[in-house]
Parts: C-alpha cells; sequence; structure tokens
C-alpha cells in the first residue's frame, strides 16, 4: 500500500502552526487566542507522530501524550483564568489587560 | 631649671586640657584654679628660666629639642630656643599674660561660660609661647595660627550677639591673607635652605650674603622676596595697612582678651617676626623702607582715627594699630632693638590701659561711650591713677616706659636722615597724646554723664582686678628703665637692653650691603656712621616731650570740664577732616566694595556657572542620558500580552533564521 509520503503531514502541521500563530498574533478574543495555541499544539503533535512513523521510533508518540496532558492542564487552567477575569472585567480582550505596564 | 623649658608652654596647655575635661558644670572655684595656676606656674618657671639664663647660668642660646616632628628630607623638630630675643618675649608674654589671667577672674565673675573662657586663654598662651620659643619657622607658624584660632574663638566669645563672630570671622579671614605670604616665604626658604632652624638659616645666609642677594622672583632678591612675603603675613598679624581693618572690630571680644591677645602679645607676633628675620631684612633695603614706610603710615592714619571715637576700646583698638607702626617703622629703619623695645613697653602700659577700660566698663554695667562716662575718678581712684599713669606713659613723657622707647625710635629715624619719617612719628606722638588724654578727661573728670541707674551701680573693682592693674602700672612706669639710650646719660652707658639683643641683631656682611637704614642705627647714640650731634638730639628729644606735653594740655583745655562742648569744638575745628577720622576714612567701605563685593560676584559667578551650570550639569547630562535610554525601552513595555506574544513570536523568526541560515 502506498504511503503518504511524510512531506505531505509536515507541510499539513506546518500550515495549521502558522494558522495557529496568526491567529494568536491577530485575534483579540482571549478565547480565540487560545483555540489558536491549541492549534498550534496540535500541530507540533502532528509533526511529532508522523516522524515516529518515519523513524519507527515510539518516543515521539509517547511525547504526543504528554503534549495532550499539558495541553488539557493548560486548558483547564487558562479556562478558569478567562472565567475569573470574565467575572471581574466583563470582557476577555485582550488589548485591556494592560495593567501590568511599567 | 633651664631643662624644664619645654614646661612653660606645656602648662597652660595642660590647664586648657584639664578646665575643658573638668567641663562647665563643675564649680567655678576649680576652673579659677586651673585656668590661673597654670599660667601662673608657667611664669614662675619662666622666671626661674630667666634668672638662670640672664645670669649666664646657662649657655646662650639654649636649645632644646623635644621630640622630631618630622624626618626625612623635611626633618623639623618640634625644638624650643632661649635666646636674648625669645627671653625678652618670654617675659613680657607670662608676665603681662598672667596679670590678665587674674584680672579675668574678676572681669569675667559675672558672665557665662567662664570655663569656656579659660580654656581658650590658656590654649592662647599655649600658642603664643610656642611662637616666640620655636626655634624654627614652622613652629613658630604653628603658633602663631593657633594664636590666630584662639584670638577668633575669644573675639566670638559671646556668640549668642551678632557683632562679636561676625568680627571674630573679620579677624580670622583677614589674619589667614597674611599668613599666605608668611607660607610662601616658608617654602621660599626651605627650597633655598632645606630646613627651616632659624639658626642654620641665618648663619648660611651670614656666611655668604651674595646668595640671596641674587634675582630670585618678581624681580626681588631672594631676601627681598622673603621679606616682603615675611611683612605681609606681619600686617595682617600686626594690624598693619593694608591688613589693620580686624583689629578695631576685634574689640567685640571681652575687654582682657583685648588686653592680652590685640595689645600685649599677639598683635607683637609681627614685630617678633620681623626682628627673628632681621638678616633677611637687612639684606632687603627696599623692603625694610617700605616697612618702615608703611609703619610710619599706619601710625599716623590710626592715630587720626582715634581722636574721633567715641567708645573707649575703640580708642584704644586705634591707638593700639599707631603704636605698632611705630614698632614697624624702627624695625624697618634697622632698629631692632628699639622695636622690641617699644614692643614691651607698649605690652605694659597698653595691657593696663585696657585692663582699666574693662574696669570702667564693668562699673559702667557694660556702657563703652565716653560721652556718657565723666567724672569717674572719685569712684575708681585706682583705676583712675592706674589708667592715668598709663596714658603718660603712652604719650611719651619721661621717664614713664613709653618715653625711653618711642625717643629711641625717633632717634633712629632722624639718625637715617629719614626726616619724613621721622616728623610722621613726631606727629603720631603728638596725636597719641592728644587722643589719649581726650579718653581719660572725658571717662575720669568732668561731670557723670550717664544715667541715674548707672552712677548709683559705680564702684571700684574688686582687688582681683585692681591688682594687676598696680601691677602692671608699675611696669609701665619702670619697663623703660631698661633701655635708657646713650645720649639721655650723656655717653655713659646704661642700654642693657641694647646689649643684650645684640648677640640677636646680625651684622650681615658689614655695611656694603646695607642702605642708610642699616644696622648701625640699632645701636641708636653709638657707632652710627651717620650721626647727628648730642645737642641735636637733645633738641629732638626735648622737641618730642614738648608736643607730648602740648597734647595733653591741648586735651585737658577741651575735655577737662565740659567734655561735649569740646567735643563739639573739636568736630568744628577739623571740620570735613573729622568726617573723615569717625568714618575710619571709608576703609571698611572701600574694601566692601572693591574687594569683598567682586569676590563675592565672582564666588556667586563660580557657584552659579561652574558648579551650578557646568558640574552639576554634567550630572544631570549623565541621569538625563539613562534616562532616556530608560523611556525607549520602556516603549516595548506595553504590559499588553498580545505584543508580548509578537516579540516572542519575532524572536522565534530570527533564531530559527539564524540557525538555518
Amino acid at each position: 500500500m502506498e504511503m503518504v509520503p511524510v512531506s505531505w503531514y509536515l507541510l499539513l502541521a506546518a500550515l495549521l502552526f502558522a494558522i495557529g500563530t496568526a491567529g494568536a498574533l491577530t485575534r483579540r478574543n482571549g478565547i480565540t487566542i487560545f483555540l489558536s495555541i491549541e492549534l498550534m499544539l496540535n500541530s507540533v503533535n502532528l509533526t511529532l507522530v508522523a516522524y515516529s512513523r518515519m523513524l519507527n521510533d515510539q518516543t515521539g508518540q509517547v511525547l504526543v501524550f504528554f503534549v495532550l496532558a499539558v495541553a488539557a492542564a493548560e486548558a483547564a487552567v487558562g479556562l478558569a483564568l478567562f472565567i475569573a477575569i470574565y467575572r471581574h472585567r466583563r470582557t476577555i480582550d485582550l488589548n485591556r489587560m494592560n495593567l501590568l505596564r511599567w | 631649671m633651664i631643662q624644664y623649658l619645654w614646661l612653660v608652654p606645656l602648662l597652660p596647655l595642660l590647664g586648657a586640657v584639664a578646665n575643658a575635661i573638668a567641663g562647665p558644670r563643675a564649680p567655678r572655684p576649680v576652673h579659677t584654679a586651673i585656668g590661673v595656676g597654670a599660667p601662673g606656674l608657667s611664669m614662675l618657671l619662666s622666671l626661674g628660666i630667666l634668672w638662670q639664663y640672664g645670669t649666664g647660668m646657662a649657655p646662650s642660646p639654649f636649645e632644646q629639642v623635644v621630640y622630631p616632628w618630622t624626618v626625612g628630607e623635611l626633618a623639623i623638630d618640634v625644638a624650643f630656643l632661649l635666646d636674648p630675643l625669645s627671653a625678652v618675649m618670654l617675659f613680657v608674654v607670662t608676665f603681662v599674660g598672667f596679670w590678665i589671667h587674674l584680672y579675668s577672674t574678676g572681669y569675667m565673675a559675672h558672665e557665662d561660660g567662664y570655663q569656656r573662657y579659660f580654656v581658650y586663654l590658656n590654649l592662647f598662651m599655649f600658642a603664643m609661647l610656642l611662637l616666640v620659643l620655636g626655634n624654627n619657622f614652622l613652629v613658630m607658624f604653628v603658633g602663631w595660627e593657633g594664636v590666630g584660632l584662639c584670638s577668633y574663638l575669644l573675639i566670638g566669645y559671646y556668640y549668642d550677639q551678632k557683632v562679636p563672630p561676625r568680627a571674630g570671622r573679620k579677624a580670622f579671614v583677614v589674619n589667614r591673607i597674611g599668613d599666605f605670604a608668611f607660607l610662601i616665604g616658608m617654602f621660599a626658604l626651605f627650597s633655598t635652605f632645606g630646613t627651616l632652624n632659624y639658626q642654620e638659616i641665618f648663619s648660611s645666609i651670614a656666611a655668604n650674603p651674595a646668595a640671596v642677594t641674587g634675582e630670585y622672583a618678581l624681580g626681588l632678591s631672594m631676601a627681598a622676596f622673603v621679606a616682603l612675603c615675611f611683612f605681609i603675613g606681619a600686617t595682617g598679624k600686626s594690624a598693619q595697612i593694608p591688613l589693620y581693618v580686624w583689629l578695631p572690630d576685634a574689640m567685640a571680644g571681652p575687654t582682657p582678651v583685648s588686653a592680652l591677645i590685640h595689645a600685649a602679645t599677639m598683635v607683637t607676633a609681627g614685630v617678633y617676626m620681623v626682628v627673628r628675620s632681621n638678616v633677611i631684612f637687612q639684606l632687603a633695603p627696599g623692603i625694610s623702607l617700605l616697612v618702615a614706610a608703611v609703619g610710619a603710615a599706619t601710625a599716623l592714619m590710626a592715630a587720626t582715627i582715634g581722636l574721633a571715637q567715641n567708645d573707649i576700646k575703640k580708642v584704644l583698638a586705634y591707638s593700639t594699630v599707631s603704636q605698632l607702626g611705630y614698632m614697624f617703622l624702627a624695625a624697618g629703619l634697622g632698629a631692632y632693638t628699639a622695636a622690641v623695645f617699644h614692643l614691651g613697653t607698649h605690652a605694659f602700659f597698653k595691657a593696663l590701659l585696657f585692663l582699666g577700660s574693662g574696669s570702667v566698663i564693668h562699673a559702667m554695667g557694660g556702657e563703652q561711650d565716653m560721652r556718657k562716662m565723666g567724672g569717674l575718678k572719685k569712684q575708681m581712684p585706682t583705676t583712675y591713677r592706674t589708667f592715668f599713669i598709663a596714658s603718660l606713659a603712652i604719650a611719651g613723657i619721661p621717664p614713664l616706659a613709653g618715653f625711653f622707647s618711642k625717643d629711641e625710635i625717633l632717634a633712629a629715624a632722624a639718625n637715617n636722615g629719614h626726616w619724613i619719617l621721622w616728623f610722621v612719628g613726631l606727629a603720631t606722638a603728638g596725636l597719641t597724646a592728644f587722643y589719649m588724654f581726650r579718653a581719660v578727661f572725658m571717662t575720669f573728670h568732668g561731670d557723670f554723664r550717664g544715667t541715674q541707674e548707672q552712677e548709683d551701680h559705680l564702684h571700684e573693682s574688686p582687688p582681683s582686678m585692681t591688682v594687676p592693674l598696680i601691677v602692671l602700672a608699675v611696669g609701665a612706669v619702670t619697663a623703660g628703665w631698661v633701655g635708657i639710650s646713650k645720649v639721655l646719660t650723656f655717653g655713659r652707658d646704661f642700654n642693657w637692653l641694647h646689649h643684650w639683643l645684640e648677640p640677636v641683631i646680625a651684622t650681615v656682611g658689614g655695611g656694603g650691603h646695607l642702605g642708610e637704614g642699616g644696622h648701625e642705627a640699632a645701636g641708636h647714640g653709638g657707632e652710627a656712621a651717620h650721626h647727628l650731634s648730642m645737642g641735636v638730639e637733645w633738641a629732638l628729644i626735648l622737641l618730642a616731650i614738648a608736643i607730648a606735653v602740648t597734647g595733653i594740655l591741648l586735651a585737658r583745655s577741651m575735655f577737662a570740664k565740659r567734655a561735649l562742648e569740646g567735643e563739639e569744638r573739636l568736630i568744628a575745628a577739623l571740620g570735613p577732616a573729622h568726617r573723615a577720622f569717625a568714618n575710619k576714612y571709608w576703609v571698611d567701605e572701600a574694601y566692601d566694595r572693591f574687594i569683598i563685593r567682586p569676590l563675592a560676584a565672582l564666588s556667586r559667578g563660580f557657584w552659579k556657572v561652574v558648579d551650578g551650570f557646568i558640574i552639576d550639569g554634567l550630572l544631570h547630562l549623565t541621569s538625563a542620558v539613562a534616562e532616556i535610554l530608560g523611556d525607549l525601552g520602556r516603549f516595548s513595555t506595553t504590559g499588553n500580552v498580545r505584543n508580548y506574544v509578537l516579540y516572542f513570536f519575532l524572536g522565534i523568526v530570527v533564531l530559527l533564521g539564524w540557525i538555518i541560515l
């Protein structure tokens, strides 16, 4: 069976990473940025899995589990923070989160 | 006993330290015992030493190294020298000094800060003895500065009033100007001779006078340069033109201080220094003539100002300036013996005059204006008699002390053919007799012109004050007998002082280097090359006496009965000159206008421009640069998380780019 070439996975991962980066940089809504960061993390996961298959080494796939665990924890903490901020300030627009300036 | 010479200055220092440790809350008798005891012991010891020295039981000159101060290239010892000159000074300082200490116990009895007063006064004695006993210029300079410090402290003794601290500051600053020149002179001597020891310097000059008569600096010879520097130093300490202005103001201190420091001892330090350096001055005839001219000008100027003063202490202050001028006149003419002679006699009668005025001020409850006195002789007979004797002495009436010394100075001027200087001296003598007896008659004769309250308070001073008056009065009468000139004794030689000081007054390289004002004049009536006949000398002496008597009688006719009318007549007679005298020739104002204010403006300029603009500006510039850099960095810290993310991203791009490329 013809295998999908690794370069395709990598291209897809790079595309996803670029979309995630663009989203993280351009959006103002905290949740959207959060989603973008998740996208970036998952594009990295995709890369890891692709290389793992290519090199026939399970380490990459194990690492993906770690990343997923961290991403889950991050999601829990991050969302809790956003809820706290929203309760306090009635917004999650990051442009207005600038109290720590100077 | 002479081996204890080092104790003579040390005792007053110990007294000062002991009183300082005892503190102001110790009982007054303790302060008195220490404060008067220390200079008393010092006086007894020095009398013993002088006896031993004078009777030839000790080597002359006697030198004693206390300890080596510095070693190496600048090797200077703390060492004392007892030679005929310092012996005379030692006697004057300890003797007059002790009696003034004793007098102070009565005068200061009701004042605050009694302990502080005696600490300073003892410290002064220490510094003054260091000055006269040192065997090199540096020890002299330490004493010189020490007496200046004590003078400052004691002038500003009443520190809670407005005028005294200012007067003290003025005295200190004006003295510093002179001290600076003194230092320069010392440096010049040290750089040439490699030592500051008197005997080493003077013997090497005497051995080779040509070494110091060549061109040195500012177109002057070495001797002239050093002499000029030393003389400028002396004008500060001894209140000569142009630095005399501090002395009249110094009267803001307690009266015994004026007697001790500003009449008898400290202000004569300049004369002592010039006489001590007579070898150098003899090799600088031009500077010597300058010394004589400045002395004569000071004598006349101060005497005229003295005519128009109403404050009894101011009269005496200007009189002191005037008499110091006499001493410099003598020293400049080469009559060093006469200068020391007048220094000694003046110490007695001027200290007595000041103490007498202090007694009067004490009785008047602090009043110093003679126009509010009058008729005090009834209540204060002892003060009156002693003051009268001192006035006769200063006026130059024989056989009192002032007559002999003043006569010797006038004779020195006449013998050297300096008739202008002689005439100035004579005129000053007449003025002195007049203004002193103006003071006597205004204060002690006529009717009392003060308030009723003051009149009820009038009393003769306690014995602690009158005894010193009597002792000094005896001195004012007899002190002149040690130096009776040959003319007065028809050629017989009774001039003890002249012979006594002979070893100190060098004869440098014969008369060749000296002008007509050379050392021969010191031997007035002796072997002077340029000598007046005895008849002429007698005529000049009688003329001087006649002028003094005229001055006294004139003062008597004007001030004895109705002093205030006499004062009006004096003002009318002098016309505009009186205004000049009363305003002290506006010298203080001129100094203020032409020196102090430009200096202050210059200082302000330095403050504003150099300090404020340049130095502070550089500092502010440094901080401004740091601040601007900080501001630039600050703009990146927006507090906006999204910006940080962008930086983060850009950073990664750069890093990756760097790794890949």
